[in-house]
């Protein structure tokens, strides 16, 4: 799609005119995908690159951004009452980089407040709608990325995946996320959930548009110490087929709780990387049980201590009359954050207190240390090359169905979450519907693997027709 | 006085202001005479999706403190986040070690209270970022609101906890000045700026809680707060009251400690390793650090003493600051170094002092452009000093100053002449000497001091005085 | 077990405050949460390593180079409330 785009903008197609169609579909839209449009500068740009085009692999498209991502000038508000009105003086590093291949940034996406959450129901601006069925959830917390481009409101976009925040919303819409291997993508501007987690990834209509971004936003950043370099490769790598991969099919990711039709499309999918010339296997992540827990207690600890800072003094939300400065902190952050988000806060608070340390956050650390080595054990070489999943066990459930009960919520991440603990790249591409409904497919690689994982998912979207489906315009 | 029941521990915060950005950002570390926030970016500030990383020089100078502390140094060292809030603390949370600090159990020497050398045992050093400063429209407490400035905030500190191993303010003090004393020998730190060393203490008497005392803003100031706490717990146990563990406040105005009342729950600080920072090994880089390290002030003054053959009281003079020696090594070259020892430790020093300004206002070559004077014999001692005070009060050098104020050496035959009137006027001090009175001689050569205007050489006028009373 | 002490102590700590309508539904969904996590107490972990970070990272440096502040109008303009360049902060006593 991007390819095709791109051939347009080359082939002298207005960029002003692309542009400014994606802002009349976003506002007829009911959707509620962007919570904040930057359409003046967009539309500028667009006119500037049509007077003089400029080169890059970005040169000329647009994408949306999360709204969790630094952008100077744009406001950033990660969809919290808090952070209404912010706007950051300085850009995240793949928004630099972003610029320097020529994209132009046409707003930022909806999410659910601060990243927590799978659902995007948890934003101060509202739910965004799935764009399959405006009554379910577009999955989250990059659910406005993911519905805005399922719905065509842009052609590409960056979402952040702490615990599935990329897979999810990408398997409910039907589209492609890539959580890429920790440390690939610089968080030098993504306003942190749990640092030791996230990564900044893409979501885009196909496989290849997924290469494209990850080509422009991957490598080492020296603003972040956790950034490590990469040799790109991304796109070249995508044509290399399954011919002799190794497909290892984790037998806890099947099983109870799972949608039968999701467990047949995920085994079609199976068969089809077989026929195309892989072979598969069963293994063991024996820890699986264990990873929700380890990674909610990991996550809102880290939470806990990120989320600190917002406290209305150096920007953000400030309330009437100031007190003493701890009442007056305590009650802006009462009032300035969601009930989710001080959920994550005051459990991680408790799980890092005095006292509990050693039980909750020091234990997680070292359950994670299992499921790692889980990982690296069935992808050690002679074992599998990849690993094959659904991303969620279930499709889209309808908005409210699951928000009041914070555990059936967390249930929902229970494929996504190890692949955060154990650091590794992991994919969802479309594999088929249910009831109408878009299913993903999790294909996870090696640390650092992301060619194979991309080059995987390239195979089996050219063997399949789901990518190509497309919802029905809403407005 | 030794005070044996008085057991004092410090805990002070250093900046490494000799280094050119702060701890994780690049912003500039000479902030000192800027408007407020304007050398803060998004990092300092800690602007949401900002990430610190740390300067690697920052880690060099925390090394060779250690060191110089005798700290074993950690080969692997972590950052740590330090939870609490204060309008101080951008993140709310401050990059601080906890476990696995850079430096552990170290020692200095000090000057004891009974005169003799004494250990101090050094329980850790370890890096951290500084918080901001907070300012008051008048006093902290009456202020209705404060003001932030954040200019500070992230600067390069390091904690150097000690053992409670001092036993008087003036231990303190003396701990204090050696710190300073070192942290300059090794060229990463300038006590001379404001909030360059501030200080906690630990203290309490003998079977008693202690009180920790915070905000000490110098090494000057110690000696008045804890005497002051010394003598509040004190009372307070002569009244029955016993002292309970708490914080106090430093209130350098009024020079008293006052107790802030913090709820107990403030010090759950919730340390966990900060996950945007990655581990540091540096035993690789200590013995390259350990063979760069400058000759440290106890090494410096044993070489004095041996080299320039000068007395122990004199090199230890001389080498407590490291801008004095280098000043001494340098006269010494040019000038007769006993001579050098006893006219910048006793003298010059002494005028700086007095003026309370550093050794840089004075220049070497002057020096021994004096000392060269004193040798010749062309100004009398009496002179030297006058010399350099002018120097320091109005600027010049010495041989203009000598000129302008006619404060060369008196020639012999002024002198003479001198005695002579000094002999005929003061008949009944000449009468005293005769009828066998010698101390009455003193009189008379302060009479030919007073006509030469302390130009001549006494020694020179009472011989001269001398014989004329013989000639009489 | 948790209780409304230990959420108005973590509400102190986190220096969120609750309301006392807010407390019971917390109280509530604390426990079910802390409940669930602690399955983990099944698993022996004496003798296994905490993983803190997934990338094998030591000695990242920057150098000791000066790069440009933001302007004191950058740094206060987030801010709802300043005085003469400096943030305003509520009184601390
Ligand atoms: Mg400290
Ligand atoms: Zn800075």
């Amino acid at each position: 799609m991007l390819r095709e785009l791109k051939g347009d903008l080359a082939a002298g197609a207005s960029a002003e005119e692309r542009v400014a169609s994606l802002f009349e579909k976003i506002k007829k839209s009911k959707l509620n995908a962007y919570n904040i449009l930057s359409e003046d500068s967009a539309l500028k740009r667009a006119r500037e690159f049509d007077k003089a085009p400029w080169g890059g692999l970005m040169a000329g498209v647009p994408i949306a951004i999360k709204s969790s991502i630094s952008t100077r000038g744009i406001e950033t508000n990660c969809s919290s009452r808090i952070l209404s009105g912010y706007v950051p003086p300085y850009d995240a590093h793949v928004i630099d980089q972003l610029k320097e291949e020529g994209a132009i940034i046409i707003g930022k996406t909806n999410m659910d407040e601060f990243a927590m959450g799978t659902s995007t129901e948890t934003s101060y601006f509202g739910p965004t709608r799935n764009p399959w069925d405006t009554d379910r959830v577009p999955g989250g917390s990059s659910g406005g990325s993911a519905a805005a481009v399922a719905a065509g409101e842009a052609p590409c976009a960056l979402g952040s995946d702490t615990g599935g925040s990329i897979r999810c919303p990408a398997s409910f819409c039907g589209i492609v996320g890539l959580k890429p291997t920790y440390g690939l993508v610089s968080r030098y501007g993504l306003v942190s959930y749990a640092n030791s987690l996230e990564q900044i990834g893409p979501l885009t209509a196909n496989v290849e548009d997924a290469a494209l971004v990850m080509e422009v936003i991957a490598g080492h950043d020296p603003q972040d110490s956790t950034s490590v370099n990469s040799d790109g490769g991304y796109i070249s790598g995508l044509g290399d087929g399954v011919e002799g991969l190794v497909c290892g099919v984790p037998k806890e990711y099947f099983g109870e709780g799972v949608d039968p039709l999701v467990e047949k499309a995920v085994w079609d999918a199976i068969s089809k990387l077989v026929e195309l010339g892989a072979s598969w296997k069963e293994v063991s992540l024996p820890h699986t049980k264990y990873a929700l827990a380890a990674y909610y207690i990991i996550a809102m600890s880290e939470a806990s201590s990120n989320l600190a800072r917002f406290d209305g003094l150096r920007y953000g939300l400030r309330l009437g009359t100031d007190q003493d400065w701890h009442t007056t902190f305590s009650e802006i952050r009462a009032a300035g954050f969601g009930s989710e988000v001080k959920r994550r806060i005051l459990l991680g608070t408790y799980a890092l207190s005095a006292g509990y340390y050693g039980r909750y956050y020091l234990k997680a650390l070292k359950v994670r240390t299992l499921i790692k080595q889980d990982f690296e054990r069935v992808l050690a070489a002679g074992g599998a090359d990849i690993l094959v999943t659904p991303t969620m066990p279930f499709p889209a459930f309808k908005i409210g169905e699951r928000i009041e009960d914070p555990l059936s919520l967390y249930m929902a991440d229970v494929f996504t979450v190890p692949i955060n603990l154990a650091g590794v790249p992991a994919i969802s591409v479309p594999c088929g519907f249910a009831g109408g409904l878009p299913i993903g497919l999790q294909i996870i690689g090696r640390h650092f693997d992301e060619i194979g994982v991309l080059r995987t998912a390239k195979a089996y979207e050219d063997a399949t027709p789901y990518h190509e489906a497309v919802p029905k315009e809403v407005v | 006085m030794a005070e044996k029941d008085v057991i004092i521990g410090l805990e002070v915060h250093v900046q490494l202001n000799k280094l050119n950005s702060k701890l994780f950002c690049g912003c500039s570390t000479d902030y000192h005479d800027s408007p407020p926030n304007t050398h803060t970016c998004p990092v300092c500030l800690g602007l949401p999706g900002t990430l610190p990383v740390v300067n690697k020089r920052a880690v060099e100078y925390a090394i060779r403190v250690a060191l110089a502390l005798n700290c074993d140094i950690q080969g692997e060292t972590l950052f740590y986040r330090k939870n609490y809030y204060y309008p101080d603390l951008p993140k709310a949370f401050q990059i601080t070690q906890y476990d696995f600090p850079l430096g552990l159990g170290g020692h200095i020497l000090i000057k004891g209270e009974d005169g003799e050398e004494k250990t101090i045992r050094i329980t850790r050093v370890h890096m951290e970022e500084d918080p901001g400063r907070l300012v008051h429209a008048g006093t902290i407490d009456r202020a209705k609101y404060s003001m932030v400035d954040y200019n500070r905030c992230g600067m390069p500190l390091l904690e150097v906890v000690t053992e409670p191993d001092l036993r008087s303010p003036k231990e303190a003090r003396s701990f204090l000045d050696k710190l300073r004393n070192i942290l300059e020998y090794l060229d990463v730190f300038d006590g001379n700026l404001e909030g360059a060393m501030r200080i906690d203490s630990n203290i309490s008497l003998v079977g008693g809680e202690r009180a920790e005392v915070k905000n000490i803003s110098s090494h000057k100031g110690v000696e008045k707060a804890l005497a002051y706490e010394i003598t509040r717990q004190r009372s307070a146990r002569r009244r029955g009251v016993a002292q309970v563990q708490e914080t106090r406040h430093y209130d350098e105005l009024r020079s008293i400690t006052v107790s802030i009342r913090t709820k107990e729950e403030a010090h759950d600080y919730r340390y966990f390793p900060e996950p945007d920072l990655v581990p540091m090994r540096i035993a690789d880089w200590v013995p390259r650090v350990e063979a760069e390290l400058p000759e440290l002030p106890d090494a410096k003054r044993e070489r004095f003493v041996a080299e320039y053959g000068i007395a122990d009281d004199h090199a230890k003079s001389l080498t407590s600051e490291i801008r004095v020696a280098n000043f001494y090594e340098d006269v010494a070259k040019r000038a007769p170094p006993r001579l050098a020892a006893v006219w910048i430790a006793d003298v010059l020093k002494g005028e700086l002092n007095y003026r309370d300004v550093t050794i840089d206002k004075f220049s070497p070559d002057h020096m021994v452009e004096i000392l060269g004077m004193l040798e010749k014999r062309t100004i009398t001692e009496k002179g030297a000093v006058e010399v350099i005070r002018i120097i320091l009060d109005t600027g010049g050098d010495p041989s203009e100053v000598v000129e302008a104020g006619g404060l060369a050496k008196a020639e012999d035959d002024a002198v003479k002449e001198a005695v002579f009137a000094a002999v005929a006027e003061c008949s009944q001090a000449v009468a005293d000497y005769r009828s066998g009175n010698e101390k009455a001689i003193n009189f008379i050569v302060g009479m030919v001091m007073k006509k030469t205007r302390g130009r001549a050489d006494p020694g020179e006028a009472n011989r001269l005085v001398k014989e004329a009373l013989e000639e009489i | 077990m948790i209780t409304g002490k230990d959420v108005d102590h973590i509400s102190w700590l986190a220096s969120i405050k609750v309301v006392e309508e807010e407390k019971e539904c917390f109280v509530a969904s604390f426990n079910s949460v802390l409940d669930y996590f602690h399955q983990l107490d099944e698993l022996d972990t004496e003798d296994v390593e905490p993983t803190y970070r997934v990338v094998d990272l030591t000695n990242v440096f920057r150098e000791d180079e000066v790069s440009e502040s933001l302007s004191q109008e950058e740094s206060l303009r987030n801010a709802s409330r300043t005085e003469k360049g400096y943030f305003k902060s509520p009184r601390i006593v």
